[in-house]
C-alpha cells in the first residue's frame, strides 16, 4: 500500500468517527447522568469521571414504582402488536392478491392523520364509555399506530412471496384459507418478526394518546418519565436513569431488527 | 353439520376478498373514520369541554382562526421548523450516506448505531437534551467553551429555541435518512460511474452528474416519509419546551392540543387540527405530484 493511500484511510476512519459521536454521546450522557449523585449531575464543569452510584435506578423502582409503568407498556404494547397480526395479515394479504386500491389508500390516510384529531373524539367518547385510564381503551387508541404499521409492512413482505407456490396448493386441493395460513404465512415468517417488533416499538415510544387518556393504572413508560419533570425540584439523575430503562429495551429490539428496518420504515412509500 | 361447515368455509373462499379485510375496515371505522368525522362536526360548533352542549355556529372557529394572531404565530413557527430541520435532515443526510458509500471495516457497525437515535423512545431522548440543553449547567455550552465559543441560552431564548429544537430532530432524523439512501446508493448501477472515472470526471462532478439524478427519487419518497411525523412533531417539542419561552416555539399542533387540552375550547382546538390535517394531506398531494413527475 501507498503512504498516500495509507493516509487516505487514515483520514477516511477520522471521519467516521467524528459521525458516530453524536449519536454516541447523546446516549452516553444519558447513561452518565443516570450513574451520578443529585450534586454531581449540578457540577459544572460537567464531571466525565466519578464514581458510579446506581441509587437513581433504585429510586426508580423504589419511589416512582417504575415496574408497574414498565408492565403496562409491555401488556399495551405487546396487545396492540398481537390484535394487529391477526386482524392486519389478512388484511394485506387481500390488499396485494386483489389489489385493493382504496383500502390501502384509507390506511395511508390513517397514517397521515395528526394524532390530535382522534384525541377529542376518544376522549369524549371514552369518558361516556368509562374507558379511560383502562386497559381496552389504551389498547384501542394504540392500534391505530400498530395496525396501519403492520399492514403497511406486510403488503411488501407479502408481494415478495411468489404466486406459483400458492396456486400449486390450490391444485393440491387447498382452500385460499388454508394455503394463507400452511403457505403464505411461513415463508413470511421474517417480515411477521419484522413488523411485531416495529409495532411494539412504536407503541412503547407512544406518548401523546397516553398523556390524555391514561391514568394511575395503566400509565405508560413514556408518560412517567415525563412526569419527573413536574415534581418540583428537578430530580436529573432520576430522569437519566427511567429514560436509560425505557430506552434500553427499544434499541435490544432495533438492533435484532437492524437489517430490515430501513427497508421496513420505507415500504410502500418506495412504491406508492 | 360437517356440511354447514364446508359450506361457511367455501363462502369465505369465494369471497375472500371481502372477510379477509373486513375486521380492518371496522376496526379502521371505529377508530379512525368515526373520529375524524366527529372532529369535523366539532370545529363546526362553538363548545367548551365539560361546559354545556355544543352550539353549531358554522364557519366561524375558522374566521377566529385567520384573526387570531396566536393562530399565525404557530403557523410560522411550524414552516421554520419543519423547512430547516427537514432541509436539514435531508441535505446532511445525503452528504453522510455518500461518505459512508464503500466497502469498510466496521460499516454494520456504524449503521448499527444510525439506527438507534430514531428507534429511541422521543420522550425519553428529549428529557436527556433538556439536561444537555441547561444554560447553566448543560454540556453543551461546556463543549462550547472548550472550543472558545460563548455560551448559548439554547431553549432560554426567543431567538434560539426553535434552532436548538431544529437541532435536537436533526439529531434524531438525520441517520434515518442516511440508512434510507444508502441502501438506495447501494442499489443505483456502477456502470455509469466506471465510465466518469475513465473519463476523468471529478468528485463533484461525479456526485452533481451521476449520484444526485439517480438517487433523487430515493430522496423524495425518504422527505415524504419524513415530512408526515414532522409536521406533527409533538414529543420533542412539548416535553422541552412545551412552547415557550413565550410562545416562540409553539407550532400550530402544539397550539392546537393546548386549545383543546389545556384551555378546553373542543371547537375551536378541532377547526384548528383540521387546518393542520389540511396541510399535511396539501404537502402530501405536492410532494406525490412531484415524485410521479421524477419518475416519469
Amino acid at each position: 500500500m501507498t503512504r498516500r493511500k495509507v493516509i487516505n484511510k487514515i483520514l477516511f476512519y477520522i471521519g467516521v468517527i467524528i459521525l458516530i459521536i453524536p449519536p454516541i454521546f447523546v446516549f452516553a450522557w444519558m447513561i452518565m447522568t443516570a450513574l451520578k449523585t443529585g450534586v454531581q449531575n449540578i457540577e459544572y464543569p460537567p464531571l466525565f469521571i466519578f464514581k458510579p452510584t446506581l441509587e437513581n435506578f433504585k429510586a426508580v423502582f423504589q419511589q416512582h414504582n417504575f415496574f408497574q409503568y414498565l408492565i403496562n407498556s409491555t401488556i399495551i404494547a405487546f396487545s396492540a402488536t398481537i390484535i394487529s397480526l391477526l386482524v392486519g395479515l389478512p388484511a394485506a394479504y387481500s390488499i396485494v392478491r386483489y389489489n385493493q386500491k382504496k383500502l390501502s389508500m384509507a390506511i395511508l390516510i390513517a397514517r397521515m392523520t395528526p394524532f390530535i384529531s382522534y384525541l377529542l373524539p376518544w376522549y369524549i367518547v371514552f369518558r361516556m364509555l368509562g374507558l379511560i385510564d383502562t386497559f381496552i381503551g389504551m389498547i384501542m387508541t394504540h392500534l391505530i399506530i400498530t395496525l396501519p404499521m403492520v399492514i403497511w409492512l406486510m403488503i411488501a413482505f407479502f408481494e415478495n412471496v411468489p404466486r406459483e407456490l400458492e396456486e400449486s396448493a390450490f391444485i393440491d386441493g387447498c382452500s385460499r384459507v388454508e394455503t394463507f395460513i400452511r403457505i403464505t404465512i411461513p415463508l413470511s415468517m421474517n417480515g411477521i418478526f419484522t413488523a411485531a417488533i416495529i409495532s411494539f416499538i412504536f407503541s412503547w415510544n407512544q406518548f401523546l394518546f397516553s398523556l390524555i387518556l391514561s391514568g394511575p393504572r395503566t400509565r405508560t413508560v413514556p408518560v412517567a418519565v415525563y412526569n419527573f419533570m413536574s415534581y418540583g425540584k428537578i430530580d436529573w439523575g432520576g430522569i437519566g436513569a427511567a429514560a436509560t430503562i425505557i430506552v434500553l429495551p427499544v434499541l435490544v429490539f432495533a438492533f435484532i431488527v437492524r437489517k430490515k428496518l430501513v427497508e421496513g420504515l420505507t415500504a410502500g412509500a418506495i412504491k406508492g | 353439520m360437517k356440511k354447514f361447515k364446508e359450506k361457511i368455509s367455501s363462502l369465505i373462499d369465494k369471497n375472500l376478498n371481502i372477510f379477509f379485510p373486513a375486521p380492518t375496515v371496522i376496526l379502521l371505522f371505529i377508530i379512525v373514520i368515526f373520529p375524524i368525522i366527529y372532529n369535523i362536526y366539532m370545529s363546526l360548533n362553538k363548545w367548551r369541554i365539560g361546559l354545556g352542549d355544543p352550539e353549531f355556529i358554522g364557519f366561524q372557529n375558522y374566521f377566529e382562526a385567520f384573526a387570531d394572531p396566536r393562530f399565525w404565530n404557530g403557523l410560522k413557527v411550524m414552516v421554520y421548523f419543519s423547512g430547516l430541520s427537514l432541509s436539514l435532515e435531508i441535505a446532511i443526510g445525503l452528504l453522510i450516506a455518500v461518505y459512508l458509500n464503500r466497502e469498510f471495516k466496521g460499516s454494520s457497525f456504524v449503521q448499527t448505531i444510525y439506527v438507534f437515535p430514531f428507534a429511541a423512545t422521543p420522550v425519553a431522548i428529549a428529557l436527556v437534551w433538556r439536561i444537555m440543553l441547561n444554560p447553566q449547567i448543560g454540556v453543551l455550552n461546556y463543549v462550547l467553551s472548550l472550543f472558545g465559543l460563548p455560551p448559548s441560552l439554547w431553549i432560554s431564548s426567543t431567538s434560539t429555541v426553535v434552532l436548538s429544537l431544529v437541532m435536537v430532530d436533526v439529531w434524531k432524523w438525520t441517520p434515518m435518512i442516511t440508512l434510507i439512501v444508502l441502501a438506495g446508493l447501494k442499489s443505483l448501477p456502477q456502470d455509469p460511474y466506471e465510465a466518469a472515472i475513465i473519463d476523468g470526471a471529478t468528485v463533484t462532478q461525479i456526485f452533481t452528474y451521476i449520484t444526485l439524478p439517480m438517487i433523487r427519487p430515493v430522496l423524495i419518497t425518504a422527505l415524504t416519509l419524513r415530512a408526515l411525523d414532522n409536521l406533527k412533531e409533538f414529543d420533542i417539542i412539548y416535553t422541552i419546551t412545551q412552547g415557550g419561552p413565550r410562545n416562540a416555539s409553539e407550532t400550530l399542533y402544539l397550539y392546537s392540543y393546548k386549545t383543546a387540552f389545556s384551555f378546553f375550547n373542543g371547537g375551536y382546538g378541532s377547526a384548528l387540527i383540521i387546518i393542520v390535517f389540511l396541510i399535511v394531506l396539501l404537502f402530501n398531494v405536492i410532494m406525490n405530484k412531484v415524485r410521479y413527475r421524477v419518475e416519469i
